[in-house]
C-alpha cells in the first residue's frame, strides 16, 4: 500500500534519512496502520463539514501593548551555533546544488 | 518527621494541605519527604528531583506547599525539559508552562520531572529516550503511556500528585494502569502555553492523583484564561471539592461500541467495569445502553490526525535554535541527519504517517475524511448527551501489559486508546478512577461528560470511588 518509493519520498519531505532496514520496516508498518485508516471510507461523510479544532474561539485577541521579549542572549543561550547575536546555520548554498 | 510521627507520603494531597494549614506538620517536612522518597525512586519514573524547596514558604497559598511531579514536557525554566526525547537532551528552556507556573504560585512547587514516550507517543512508556518507566504494581509490566512517569511516581508514593497531559488517553490510560485518578479536562480550559506540543488541537493538561478529591484541588488551580494560549478559554465557575454520596436521578450510558464483547477488551476488564456499573445502581443512577456509531471510527481517525498535527509541530527540531544538532556540512543536511538521529522510532513513524497523509493527493482521502469524522463523533456525544448525564467505558482494554509484549507492532499498541480516543476527539473532559483489579492489577473506570461539566464529573466519580473503597496499598508495598 505504501511501497519502497513512496517512503523514500515522505522521509525526504519529512527531513528523515533512513537506513535500508528502516525504509522497508517503514513500509510495512505504515502500510498496516493506513489498513486500519482506511476504513474510515466505508462511511458516508459527504456533506459533513470538517472540524478541526472542537472550541469556538475566532479572533483571540490581546491588547496591542509593547511588553519585554525575551532578552537575545537568553533566546541564544540554547542554541547549538550562535554568531553575531543570531542563530548560525551552514550556508544554504550547498544544498541548492543537491536539491 | 512530624509530632504525629506519621509518614507524610502516605497522605493524600488534600490531607497534606490540611495537615500543613492545622500546623501538624510544615510544608518544609512534605516537601523533604517527598524530595528524599522521589530521589530513591527506582522505578525510573523521575528524570529529574529538585535539589530544594522553594525559599519563600507558600504555607498560606491554596496548595500550601504541597510539592508537584510534573511531566518532562511542560517547560520549566532552568529545568531540564526534555519531552522523553534524546533530540531536547540536556534542554533547559528560558521560560515555565503557564500552567506548571500558576500551580507554584498557588503554592504547589516544582518536585521534580517524570519520565514519558518521547514526545507523548506511547501507551506503555517504552518509547522514551530514557529508558521505560515500571509499573509499581508489577516491575515486570508497563505503567502506561504517555504520562506513566507521573502515574507510577503517584501511585508508588514518591509524589503527592502530579501534571500529565493527554492527547488521546496519555493522562487516562496511565492512571488506570496505575490505580489512580486521571482527568482530562475540557480541551482549553487550562493553558498549554510551554507543553512541547504533541497534536496541538487534542493535547489538554490535567492531573494524575490519588483520590477524585485531589484531582478537584489541583484542577481548580490549573484551570483559567491565558493570553499565550490563544485556544485557551478558561473554566466558567470554579472547580469545587466533589462531595456527593449518592448517583441519584444520574444517567449513565454505555456505549456498545466502547463496552461490547468482541472488541479486544479483556474478561476481567468487563467484569470490573460491570461490577462498578451495579454499584452505580446501587447509588440512584440509572444505566442504559447507548450509541456512539461512530466511535469504532475514532482510532481511525486520530491516528490521522494527531500524526499530521505532529509533523508539523515537531518540524522545529532541525538543530539551530535548541536541542541536538548534527553537523553535515550543509543545511538541509544539518536538518536531516540531526532528525534522524534525534528521534526515536515512534515518533518517526508518526512524522512519517502524518507527512503522508498530508502530502499532495492523499489530503483529501485521509485528513479531510479524519476531521469529518470528527464532526460525527463530537455529535454523537451531543446526541448522547441528550439523553445521558455521562458515558462510561473502561479506561483501557486491558489491565497493564508486560514490557516488551506490545513493542512489535504498532497497531496493537495503538488500541491502547480505544475507549479514551473518541473524548479526546471531541473535546470533552473525561476522568478514569480505579475500580477492581484483573489479576491482581488494577482496572480503570472512565466517566466522560459534556464540555464543562468537571464538577459534575468530579462528584459522580467521588460518590463511585467511596462505594469501589480501592485498595490502592499494592503499589506501595511493592517499593523496593
Amino acid at each position: 500500500m505504501i511501497d519502497r518509493e513512496q517512503v523514500l519520498h515522505v522521509a525526504r519531505l519529512a527531513r528523515l534519512e533512513l537506513t535500508d532496514e528502516e525504509v522497508g520496516r517503514m513500509s510495512e508498518e505504515l502500510s498496516n496502520v493506513l489498513g486500519h485508516i482506511e476504513k474510515i471510507g466505508e462511511l458516508d461523510l459527504a456533506g459533513v463539514a470538517p472540524t478541526t479544532h472542537v472550541v469556538e474561539v475566532s479572533n483571540a485577541l490581546r491588547p496591542d501593548v509593547v511588553t519585554p521579549s525575551l532578552p537575545r542572549d537568553i533566546a541564544l543561550a540554547a542554541a547549538p551555533a550562535v554568531a553575531d547575536g543570531g542563530f548560525l546555520v551552514p550556508s544554504p548554498q550547498a544544498d541548492a546544488i543537491d536539491e | 518527621m512530624s509530632a504525629t510521627n506519621t509518614d507524610l507520603t502516605t497522605l493524600t494531597a488534600t490531607a497534606a494541605v490540611d495537615a500543613i494549614r492545622s500546623g501538624d506538620c510544615s510544608a518544609r517536612e512534605v516537601f523533604d519527604a517527598y524530595r528524599a522518597a522521589a530521589a530513591a525512586d527506582d522505578l525510573n519514573a523521575y528524570l529529574w528531583v529538585a535539589d530544594d524547596a522553594p525559599s519563600a514558604p507558600s504555607e498560606d497559598a491554596p496548595l500550601a506547599g504541597v510539592p508537584l511531579a510534573v511531566k518532562d514536557l511542560f517547560c520549566t525554566e532552568g529545568v531540564p525539559s526534555q519531552a522523553g526525547s534524546k533530540i531536547l537532551e540536556g534542554y533547559r528552556p528560558p521560560y515555565t508552562a503557564s500552567v506548571v507556573a500558576r500551580l507554584a504560585a498557588a503554592g504547589a512547587p516544582l518536585l521534580g520531572k517524570t519520565n514519558q514516550d518521547e514526545f507523548a507517543m506511547g501507551s506503555s512508556n517504552e518509547n522514551s529516550a530514557f529508558g521505560p518507566v515500571l509499573n509499581p504494581w508489577d516491575r515486570t509490566r508497563v505503567p502506561g503511556g504517555s504520562s506513566g512517569g507521573s502515574a507510577a511516581a503517584v501511585a508508588a508514593g514518591s509524589a503527592p500528585w502530579a501534571l500529565g497531559t493527554d492527547t488521546g488517553g496519555s493522562i487516562r490510560q496511565p492512571a488506570a494502569l496505575c490505580g489512580i485518578v486521571g482527568l482530562k479536562p475540557t480541551y482549553g480550559t487550562v493553558s498549554r502555553f510551554g507543553m512541547i506540543a504533541f497534536a496541538s488541537s487534542l493535547d489538554q493538561a490535567g492531573p494524575l492523583t490519588r483520590d477524585v478529591t485531589d484531582a478537584a484541588l489541583l484542577l481548580r488551580q490549573m484551570v483559567g484564561q491565558d493570553e499565550r494560549d490563544s485556544t485557551s478559554i478558561g473554566f466558567p465557575g470554579e472547580i469545587g471539592r466533589p462531595s456527593a454520596h449518592s448517583l441519584e436521578g444520574i444517567r449513565l450510558g454505555v456505549p456498545e461500541e466502547l463496552s461490547g464483547e468482541g472488541l479486544g477488551i479483556d474478561a476481567g476488564v468487563l467484569e470490573t467495569f460491570n461490577a462498578t456499573l451495579k454499584l452505580a445502581e446501587g447509588l440512584g443512577a440509572t444505566v442504559q445502553t447507548c450509541r456512539l456509531p461512530h466511535a469504532p471510527h475514532a482510532l481511525a481517525a486520530y491516528y490521522v490526525l494527531a500524526p499530521a498535527e505532529a509533523s508539523s509541530n515537531l518540524a522545529r527540531y532541525d538543530g539551530v535554535r535548541y536541542g541536538a544538532c548534527v553537523e553535515d556540512g550543509g543545511l538541509v543536511g544539518m536538518y536531516t541527519k540531526t532528525r534522524s538521529q534525534g528521534f526515536g522510532r515512534e515518533v518517526k513513524r508518526r512524522i512519517m504517517l502524518g507527512t503522508y497523509s498530508l502530502s499532495s493527493g492523499y489530503y483529501e482521502a485521509y485528513y479531510g475524511s479524519a476531521q469529518r469524522v470528527r464532526t460525527k463523533i463530537a455529535e454523537d456525544f451531543a446526541a448522547a448527551f441528550g439523553t445521558f448525564d455521562f458515558v462510561v467505558t473502561p479506561t483501557a482494554p486491558t489491565a497493564a501489559f508486560e514490557l516488551g509484549a506490545k513493542t512489535a507492532d504498532p497497531m496493537s499498541m495503538y488500541v491502547n486508546d480505544y475507549c479514551t480516543v473518541p473524548m479526546s476527539l471531541a473535546g470533552i473532559p473525561a476522568i478514569s478512577i480505579p475500580n477492581g483489579f484483573d489479576g491482581g492489577l488494577p482496572t480503570g473506570f472512565q466517566l466522560a461528560g459534556p464540555a464543562f461539566s468537571e464538577n459534575r464529573i468530579l462528584d459522580a466519580a467521588f460518590a463511585l470511588e467511596q462505594a469501589i473503597g480501592f485498595d490502592a496499598s499494592g503499589a506501595r508495598r511493592n517499593l523496593g
